[in-house]
């Protein structure tokens, strides 16, 4: 297997207002992304996890062009996608595309999904009508919805079919890779179980990568084949799977997954107080998770922990951890 | 120690809120709909309630018609009785209700930001609900405000009283939310979905908290959620609904370990919870929650249900005790069903 698609030390900044709370004070900046690195193979599908506002959504974005970086690279086939022209863009579009937490709010409301799905075709290059309508109802099926749905309107579908015709949009135009970001979050766990099933059954027949971001640590588990968790920006550790489960290294992944409240634990004791993720900014040193983690020494306040691998595989950024 | 607390509840007799066969209806296409159909409910002084189901399954209208928060904005009608101290509040005019809400029953809702006041500060609305409750003076109100937040785990609570809620975050948010709600000391406390919006450790703090102050004020909570999970952990009886129907109540424990409806079973099986083998197929309910204006005939479920036969689709179940204290609204467990099966 080869790499897919391969960032390297991607950084975004947004712009915050000064302190004074006054619109033409001094400019700051806030890292949402701050030299992130990972891969994903060929058919490989990772994980992203963390809490909202780690940035994880801007990754995603930024992958797909949404969002332009500021620094770093996105290597896809040899291509930096950060120095593409919109122009040239355009054609990897086809290869990577996003799947929105909201469905509905990211299709138009006053088209039919016909129309919606076979527009998508039209701007790649597909003339004929009949083609094109012939490859709708073909991925309508694929997704579990059927020919009658063609004259319908995005507002007529329940939840879950929305959710489906979202992945459809995504699916039709033959992506390698596809960013779902928080696919199932927005929806019941009866609909969530089909969805997620559906995703897999997808991607096995069609042999496409994933990126998965999710906040849902049960979610994440399930579907990926490696994980990375994020936390304000960069990635804390990675791994497959099975290591980060079986063997969780740095001290956030653990408050993580042992914040997840499993419905067989009855009675569970909650834990009182850990802290919130605050607003990293460009001057930002020592260890990001410093002010929550219960084994912070003066050592973690100064000195940015290093990403490195421990074991083959498994990489963790934590001073403590060596 | 939860253990003994459960104890307690159960010795303890006169319940605090008493929902008698409620009926909530709406008008669709000039007919009434019953987004409630007949739901019975019990809360003890100091117990905390969980309901789940799923969204559209009515939890939310049942939870908001115990304070008439409905009768406002829409066209709505209500059959049974609500009991809250032995009153019915359904024949409450809406002068009164105002009396009640936010003092001896409070709510919190999902989205706090939604909640709150966007042009008022957390420290007016906090002591808003103390002058106009409890009759007090502006400085007291201001005293007890800061009380109010410092036992909700805000660190720097003057500093917090002066912020709007826009400058907080979403965990403060739901914090303050959680002050006003406490502010008069209210015997019932409904929690609509308080954490869905919120991140796994918040979540945890906010739950820790409920918990806590459970503990500490002895006061009753109306719980909400779809989260298995959450009241997994927190409630001490739980009532699975659907379709605007109760179909299971059991204590958390026996619900967990024995679940008995069909419905009850797919929820505890679709969750991709940490011992799932991974990207293995997972049982999944088929179908989605029909709407108001389709619910079948008979058994509400039997639309999804594998086991629904001819019986199910044309008769409305009764509710069955299985066990001592574990109800169950469905025909497997009815005299001359599938009897054997009961308890397995």
């Amino acid at each position: 297997m080869s790499h897919l698609i391969e960032i390297n030390g991607l950084k975004k900044t947004f712009p915050v207002y000064g302190k004074t709370g006054k619109i033409f004070s001094q400019k700051e900046y806030m890292c949402a992304v701050d030299n992130l690195s990972f891969y994903i193979e060929e058919g490989e599908t990772y994980g992203l996890v963390g809490e909202s506002g780690c940035g994880k959504s801007t990754t995603g974005r930024a992958i797909v062009g949404l969002t332009k970086a500021d620094g770093g690279s996105i290597l896809y086939k040899g291509k930096d996608l950060c120095k593409l022209n919109d122009k040239q863009f355009r054609p990897l579009r086809k290869e990577i595309q996003m799947v929105f937490q909201n469905a509905l709010s990211a299709l138009n409301p006053r088209r039919r999904i016909g129309d919606i799905l076979g527009e998508i075709l039209e701007i790649h290059g597909m003339k004929d009508a009949d083609e094109r309508r012939e490859q709708v109802i073909e991925t309508l099926k694929k997704v579990g919805l059927s020919e009658e749905h063609y004259f319908r309107f995005p507002h007529e579908l329940s939840g879950g079919q929305v959710q489906r015709l979202g992945i459809a949009s995504a699916l039709i135009i033959g992506p390698r890779l596809i960013v779902c970001d928080e696919p199932v979050s927005a929806l019941d766990v009866s609909i969530q179980a089909q969805i997620l099933n559906m995703l897999i059954e997808l991607q096995k027949e069609l042999r496409i990568s994933m990126l998965f971001i999710s906040h849902d640590i049960g979610v994440i588990r399930f579907i990926s084949d490696r994980i990375g968790v994020m936390y304000l920006g960069t990635l804390t550790e990675e791994a497959s799977t099975e290591t980060l489960f079986a063997n969780p290294l740095h001290p956030y992944t653990k408050m993580l997954f042992d914040a997840v409240p499993d419905p067989y634990i009855t009675n569970r004791e909650f834990h009182a107080l850990t802290g919130e993720q605050p607003v990293r900014t460009q001057a930002f040193q020592g260890c990001a998770f410093y002010n929550r983690c219960p084994y912070a020494s003066d050592r973690c306040k100064i000195e940015t922990p290093e990403f490195k691998e421990v074991e083959s595989g498994h990489k963790v950024a934590c001073h403590m951890v060596s | 120690m939860m253990q003994e607390n459960k104890k307690e509840i159960e010795s303890m007799q006169d319940p605090i809120l008493e929902i008698r066969n409620l009926r909530v209806l709406f008008p669709v296409h000039k007919k009434w709909l019953p987004a409630v159909d007949g739901v019975d409910l019990t809360i003890q002084p100091g117990e905390i309630t969980g309901i789940v189901g799923e969204s559209g399954s009515g939890k939310s209208v049942m939870s908001q018609s115990v304070l008439r928060l409905r009768d406002h904005d829409t066209a709505v009608r209500y059959e049974g009785e609500i009991l809250f101290e032995k009153e019915n509040l359904l024949k409450w005019s809406l002068k009164q209700m105002r009396n009640i809400r936010g003092n001896r029953i409070s709510v919190i809702f999902q989205d706090p930001l939604n909640s709150l006041s966007p042009v008022h500060t957390v420290e007016s609305q906090l002591m808003e609900v103390l002058i106009l409750h409890k009759k007090i003076s502006k400085e007291e109100a201001k005293k007890k405000s800061v009380q109010m937040l410092k036992m909700i785990g805000i660190p720097n609570p003057e500093n917090c009283m002066k912020k709007y809620p826009f400058e907080l975050s979403g965990g403060m948010q739901q914090r303050v939310m959680i002050a006003i709600a406490l502010a008069c000391e209210p015997k019932l406390l409904i929690a609509d979905e308080p954490t869905t919006a919120l991140d796994v450790t918040i979540q945890e703090q906010i739950l820790y908290l409920i918990q806590d102050l459970n503990k500490k004020l002895g006061m009753s909570i109306l719980f909400i959620t779809h989260d298995l999970g959450a009241v997994s952990n927190l409630c001490h009886s739980v009532k699975v609904m659907y379709l605007g129907q109760i179909v299971e109540d059991a204590k958390t424990e026996e619900l967990f370990t024995h679940p008995l409806h069909p419905y009850t079973k797919g929820l505890l099986a679709c969750i991709p919870h940490l011992a799932v083998e991974r990207r293995k197929e997972l049982p999944t309910i088929p179908g989605s929650v029909p709407s108001l204006s389709h619910i079948p005939e008979g058994c509400h479920f039997c639309t999804r249900c594998h086991e629904a036969d001819e019986r199910c689709r044309k008769m409305p179940p009764p509710v069955v005790e299985a066990t001592p204290g574990h109800t169950v609204k469905c025909w497997k467990y009815a005299e001359g069903g599938k009897k054997n099966e009961v308890g397995v």
